[in-house]
């Protein structure tokens, strides 16, 4: 299989696991994915009653370690990591010279290193900026050996305890060192999903024998990336390349609660002085969800316009990420307007094919999260 | 006697006393995956072989369907606006998409018959 460069795709270590249980294969950054096994809209609802079992192994596992290893992050990312507790796992973007997002990403205090999950398009960027600005004050080190699955949806946590008991106690967005099946891999209880659930990263050669162990447990089924997908857009959840990207800023992406509260005040990252005047003055667009009536979904680049008449009116924005959203029953989108129009059940169309589709600004997520919080 | 052809896009019309009834086939609607939205044409719209006919919408993307022959549309399948997953459950049956009246036969003659269009399927795999 090849990509639509004609490039040759690259496999998971689960690749020949999900070719047995009748996945269709699709190219996902360079690699060779699992679209879709049952159905989407099976899967996806699926892992809202349920769980179901996610390879995410394209994805990128680093290990940053050193003295100040927390600190030299704080140089590339707005977050706040010098006061992350240890087990803590938190959310955060690399920052680019004007404020743009290279990539998004979570970080894990694992103790004596910080656990790094970047995404699968944007990992070479990221290893290529972290050699080059903070080279020098840590230890990159790549789990090229690694394999991340994703267990998601309320049941994931009564599966997972089957395996390792102590999961129960962990909190959402914490990270621990379980045994699983005799397998010591890193967990961290949290997702893409909006539901309850885990990500485990796991040694490639145990991969297959673990996913086979969960696959085997009565609440889960696979699933693929085409029920991924619309999860994490019920879920509002930014899609690198799609919501957010080079030119998009934290602010406008309405990523600002990923911003600390030092940084803020101290600045110190990328892109710094844009962010920070941003979040004082305001931005000219923000990324907001999308609601149209009917059932006819916006895609991508579908232009937004003001709400008058059914050619639409002036544009006022385009739509990143639109589909249909299985548990919400119909189309949800989300894209970036001007500031001024984004106030939720603001009227708007969308435009698709020609013709516009009454919609309203919505509050996102579409469907609520669902964490295990204390 | 019904004759039923195919297209390269996988559109399939069966023909009776003139009259085509337009569907997509089971590959393009496993192919497709779970529908979502069926747009379908006017009924009284004139198109040409090829032209774009209906949309589908997937949960993932939308895709065009194209008249595998000109001529008028004389009916819409108005329960796919409520059900567009009998496209899934029944592309060659009660998914079908619209009727028309085919301006032109030879149209119809010169497009693939069952066994040519599996042949083209499998081909594509």
């Amino acid at each position: 299989m090849n990509d639509i460069q004609g490039r040759d795709l690259e496999q998971t270590p689960l690749n020949a696991l999900h070719r047995e249980r009748g996945a269709t294969m699709v190219p996902v950054a360079g690699y060779e994915m699992p679209g879709r096994y049952q159905g989407i809209i099976a899967e996806h609802l699926h892992t809202r009653e349920n769980a179901a079992l996610f390879d995410v192994s394209h994805m990128g596992q680093v290990i940053l370690r050193g003295e100040d290893v927390a600190a030299a992050l704080e140089t590339l990312v707005p977050g706040d990591f010098q006061e992350l507790p240890v087990g803590k796992t938190r959310y955060t973007v690399l920052t680019n010279d004007r404020g743009g997002i290279i990539d998004d990403l979570m970080v894990t205090h694992g103790g004596d290193h910080l656990f790094v999950v970047l995404n699968a398009a944007c990992k070479e960027k990221d290893l290529a900026h972290f050699e080059a600005h903070i080279g020098g004050r840590c230890k990159i080190e790549v789990l090229s050996d690694r394999a991340l699955l994703a267990l998601q949806g309320p049941a994931a946590v009564d599966v997972l305890a089957r395996l390792a008991p102590p999961c129960r106690h962990m909190l959402f967005m914490t990270g621990a060192t379980l045994t699983l099946a005799d397998v010591p891999c890193f967990v961290i209880r949290s997702g893409y999903t909006g539901e309850d659930g885990f990500e485990i990263s796991v040694p490639a050669e145990e991969a297959e024998r673990l996913a086979r162990l969960l696959l085997d447990e009565p609440e889960v089924r696979p699933a693929g990336f085409g029920a991924r997908d619309s999860l994490r857009l019920e879920a509002g959840f930014c899609l690198y390349g799609n919501d957010i990207d080079e030119t998009t800023t934290p602010v406008e992406a309405a990523l600002s609660w990923a911003i600390g509260k030092r940084r803020r005040a101290e600045g110190g990252f990328p892109g710094a002085a844009v962010i920070v005047r941003q979040l004082a003055e305001g931005v000219e667009r923000k990324r907001v969800g999308l609601r149209a009536e009917g059932k006819i979904p916006a895609r991508a680049h579908a232009p937004i316009t003001e709400s008058d008449g059914a050619e639409g009116g002036p544009v006022i924005g385009e739509v990143t990420s639109g589909g249909y959203g299985p548990t919400v029953g119909g189309p949800v989108a989300m894209g970036y307007v001007k500031a001024e129009r984004a106030r939720a059940d603001t009227p708007v169309s969308l435009m698709v094919r020609g013709k516009a589709l009454a919609a309203r600004v919505a509050k996102l997520p579409f469907v609520e999260h669902r964490y295990f919080k204390r | 006697m019904a004759i039923v052809k195919y297209t390269k896009e996988h559109e399939w019309i069966r023909v009776e006393d003139g009259v085509g009834v337009v569907g997509i086939t089971e590959y393009a609607q496993e192919q497709l995956g779970d529908i979502v939205y069926v747009e379908l044409p006017e009924v009284g719209a004139g198109m040409t072989q090829g032209a774009e006919a209906a949309v589908v919408e997937s949960v993932k993307a939308a895709s065009e369907v194209y008249a595998p022959v000109g001529g008028e549309v004389t009916e819409v399948n108005q329960n796919l606006a409520d059900n567009p997953g009998t496209v899934n459950t029944d592309a060659m049956g009660e998914g079908w998409f619209f009727k028309m009246k085919i301006a032109d036969t030879g149209e119809v003659a010169r497009l693939m018959d069952g066994v040519d269009y599996q042949e083209y399927v499998e081909s594509l795999s």
